[in-house]
């Protein structure tokens, strides 16, 4: 049983993202799509939290593609070891987990 | 009545109005909403400011491409708020460095300086945590968003 988590606030704004990895378990995905996808950025006061999930390499962290390019942020600003999706990808990613999650 | 107190407005004083913007763009609809009562507030000629601090700062990133999520790019109506005499825009340092952002990773807002033969200036004024706070604390009205 694998969940898959969805985050659409940034963590400047909110503190959904933290709640989500405090929650998240070992085989569970985290997508990070609307306002989320700040979450994932380099360089960032917020960047360890989400840095220590990614290289614990239990919990895959996921980034929707097109709300990175509707902020303007390039693929080269993401941290290492997280995948960028587009929608097809999502759906993808909805199926292939038992349950999905979204942190509001 | 002099120089100074008669505004634009024929006769009325003119006000310091700041558009306090604190949130990231098309996750939510309060930084569109912000630059659409710039705009409908520039017909009335008061001297304007725009402070982006925390998530705000992301409204002004270049490169902007909203095609795949079906939104409007909205982000080159800032660049023209300089023809509507709306020239400060008051960016916080502070903000930006806790979100790895460089001046260099936002637009180039600029407007010509009609005291100064036409020259162009930029709008974006980096500005530091408590010098922001000053500008605030000056104003007559403040919106936020």
């Amino acid at each position: 049983m694998s969940t898959l988590h969805t985050v659409n606030k940034s963590p400047f704004e909110k503190t959904d993202l933290s709640s989500c990895l405090a929650h998240a378990r070992s085989g569970d995905g985290v997508l990070l799509i609307e306002d989320g996808v700040y979450g994932v950025l380099k360089g960032t006061r917020s960047a360890d939290a989400i840095a220590s999930a990614a290289a614990a390499g239990t919990v895959a962290i996921y980034v929707l593609a097109p709300d990175l390019a509707a902020r303007g942020l390039s693929p080269n600003r993401l941290m290492d070891g997280i995948q960028s999706v587009d929608y097809a990808g999502f759906v993808d990613l909805a199926i292939k987990h038992d349950l999905t999650q979204a942190w509001l | 009545m002099t120089d100074e107190q008669a505004g634009a407005g024929g006769g009325a004083t003119t006000k310091k109005f700041l558009y306090v913007n604190r949130k990231a763009p098309y996750g939510t609809i309060y930084a569109l909403e912000s630059l659409e009562v710039v705009l409908i507030g520039a017909a009335f000629e008061q001297d304007v400011s725009l402070a982006f601090m925390d998530d705000g700062v992301f409204q002004l990133t270049k490169g902007q491409d909203t095609k795949a999520i079906g939104a409007k790019n909205f982000s080159p109506t800032y660049r023209a708020l300089g023809d509507y005499d709306v020239n400060k825009f008051y960016v916080e340092k502070e903000s930006l460095d806790e979100r790895g952002l460089t001046l260099d990773d936002l637009m180039a807002i600029t407007y010509e300086d009609e005291d100064d033969d036409y020259e162009e200036k930029p709008s974006i004024r980096i500005v530091g945590r408590a010098e922001l706070a000053e500008i605030m604390a000056s104003q007559d009205v403040i919106l936020s968003f």
